[in-house]
């Protein structure tokens, strides 16, 4: 039988979401990073470059760079290729924008939680859902 | 803590002041809580970075607001958009891009917004007076704002400046607050420099590199001619960095001395300029060397102040190119039609000058060959110009510059 793990965070914008991890230890920055009609990951100095983050639970220490990166995550939201979700370690009030602005229009919400990401590893089926106090749960395999 | 609204701020958030409001007052409210203000406060003014077209849901938000019913509560000015709407037929886009673009540019005209079109809001009537709270987006009018005029304003962008414009509220922290305009970093200008053109984009680039997110103090600068050198300097800065206010110590209003501009306390750090820092800045800026030829000259990015085209013409009128080359120069519809209200344009086009209003030529397609070498005076322009649009640029002063033009290859003078 699987094992599974639990933590709490913060929600910056709630919401409900499950998918493959996709993890990296270096910021990217949605604006010159990500290619909003794939997907696909775009900034050449950034390892995950090639990937794609469609549908992924995107896991980070932060988001980086110009606030463009907040149209370029609503654009890529519209487009369905954003992320299923997003884990962060610190508040990041360009992408909480991006996704806010995203659900106001297309009422389409892909949750942003600030937790600990030590420990978890790309390809990790990983859930967030909220704990019904307002607080964000995250659950991995555990370790 | 957590943010604090006002009865306002909640009547806002409620709907009371319809659906347009509501939206942006909960995006500001997002906002604020993502980078832990305490408050809101109210804004005398806002500058919107929003009328360029790069993609649907840019232009769908605007529409929606358009659709709640939503105006600007506070003057707001508008960014360059992706049009020169002046003159028509100026710019080359994708058909299916062209629809969506103007439609953008209009759509904020709807909800209230100044048809300003302009990098440089601080050279119309909207501009701002010392102390003032503002929301202003663009990197450039961020920095001026701050630094030259003393206004208060964040690094504001996409959506968010025009949530604040909506509400006429800003998030309480930043730059709004007196004990983080504080300087940081020092920069000590080791040689007496002469107060050319050149050496305030030089340095601006180097300061820009190096001060990180810590606001930075120059001492040393030479007395600038006007202030357009401080715009040319703080543009500079804020392309090679994230540098949003700057203090200039006996020159900018909140550093009458080095005190004044650390707040009494000690810089953090302190870096020496040299001349030779200077010049291998402004070399980098230039992928030629002297003597290539000449496709085109871009000046006015910011946009050119009625000051800086009072220095063109006569030197037009003296170095007489021939006419063969462009000079595209960039500026604001208001200062154009002050140029043409008092006939100073008459016969210039015989020179190869041709106004850009409304957009700039390294945002959008106007250049009409795109495979020599384009000359400016702008660290800003030759920064990104050859990411933006693909051309090679040389970099010198607006003297050089015509002078370049006249010759049909790269000429420089002194640095």
């Amino acid at each position: 039988m699987k094992r599974f793990a639990t933590r709490t965070g913060v929600f910056q914008l709630a919401g409900e979401a499950q998918g493959q991890a996709l993890v990296f230890s270096q910021a990217l920055s949605f604006w010159g990073g990500i290619d909003a009609g794939t997907g696909d990951i775009i900034d050449h100095s950034h390892p995950g470059l090639g990937l794609n983050v469609a549908g992924k639970v995107l896991v980070m220490p932060s988001g980086r760079g110009s606030s463009s990166s907040s149209s370029v995550l609503a654009e890529a939201i519209r487009c369905g290729t954003a992320p299923a979700g997003i884990i962060i370690e610190r508040l990041d009030p360009i992408l909480a924008v991006g996704a806010i602005v995203a659900e106001f229009l297309y009422a389409i919400r892909i949750p942003l939680v600030v937790c600990d990401i030590a420990g978890i590893v790309s390809g990790d089926p990983i859930s967030i859902r909220s704990n019904g106090a307002g607080q964000a749960v995250v659950t991995l395999p555990a370790a | 803590m957590a943010l604090e609204l006002d009865a306002r701020d909640q009547s806002m958030l409620d709907g009371e002041h319809g659906a347009a409001v509501a939206a942006a007052m909960k995006i500001l409210v997002a906002f604020a809580d993502a980078v832990g203000a305490q408050r809101l406060l109210d804004i005398s003014s806002a500058h919107i970075d929003g009328c360029l077209y790069h993609g649907k849901a840019g232009l769908d938000f605007v529409e929606r607001l358009v659709e709640g019913g939503g105006r600007v509560a506070v003057p707001t000015t508008l960014n360059v958009g992706s049009f020169d709407l002046i003159h028509p037929g100026m710019v080359k886009m994708p058909a299916g891009d062209e629809a969506p673009a103007r439609r953008l540019m209009k759509a904020h005209i709807e909800l209230g917004c100044q048809a300003t079109f302009t990098c440089a809001p601080y050279q119309t009537r909207f501009r701002p007076r010392f102390g003032e709270q503002i929301a202003w987006g663009e990197s450039n009018a961020i920095v001026f704002a701050n630094s030259v005029i003393g206004a208060r304003t964040n690094r504001y962008g996409d959506f968010i400046d025009l949530c604040c414009a909506m509400t006429g509220r800003a998030p309480a922290w930043g730059l709004h607050l007196s004990e983080n305009r504080r300087g940081r970093i020092l920069f000590e200008l080791a040689d007496a420099l002469e107060p050319s053109d050149s050496v305030f984009v030089g340095v601006g680039l180097v300061v820009g590199h190096k001060s990180g997110d810590r606001v930075p103090v120059i001492a040393g600068l030479p007395q600038p001619r006007d202030e357009d050198q401080l715009k040319a300097f703080g543009a500079a800065a804020a392309t090679t960095g994230a540098v949003a206010l700057f203090h200039a110590v006996g020159i900018t209003p909140e550093a009458a001395t080095l005190d004044e501009a650390f707040h009494g306390l000690p810089p953090e750090q302190t870096i020496h300029i040299s001349r030779a820092d200077i010049a291998g800045a402004l070399a980098s800026l230039s992928s030629v060397p002297d003597g290539a030829p000449l496709s085109a000259v871009s000046l006015g990015t910011p946009h050119f102040s009625h000051e800086e085209w009072l220095r063109l013409l006569p030197m037009l009128r003296e170095i007489a190119p021939a006419g063969n080359i462009p000079i595209y120069v960039n500026t604001g519809r208001a200062t154009l039609q002050r140029l043409q209200d008092e006939g100073a344009l008459a016969g210039m086009e015989a020179f190869g000058l041709t106004p850009v209003a409304d957009t700039c030529t390294y945002v959008t397609a106007i250049l009409g060959r795109l495979e020599g070498v384009v000359m400016t005076n702008s660290g800003k322009w030759a920064h990104y110009a050859p990411g933006n649009i693909g051309v090679s640029v040389a970099f010198g002063d607006m003297e050089d510059c015509i002078r370049s033009a006249a010759a049909g290859h790269v000429v420089r003078g002194r640095l």
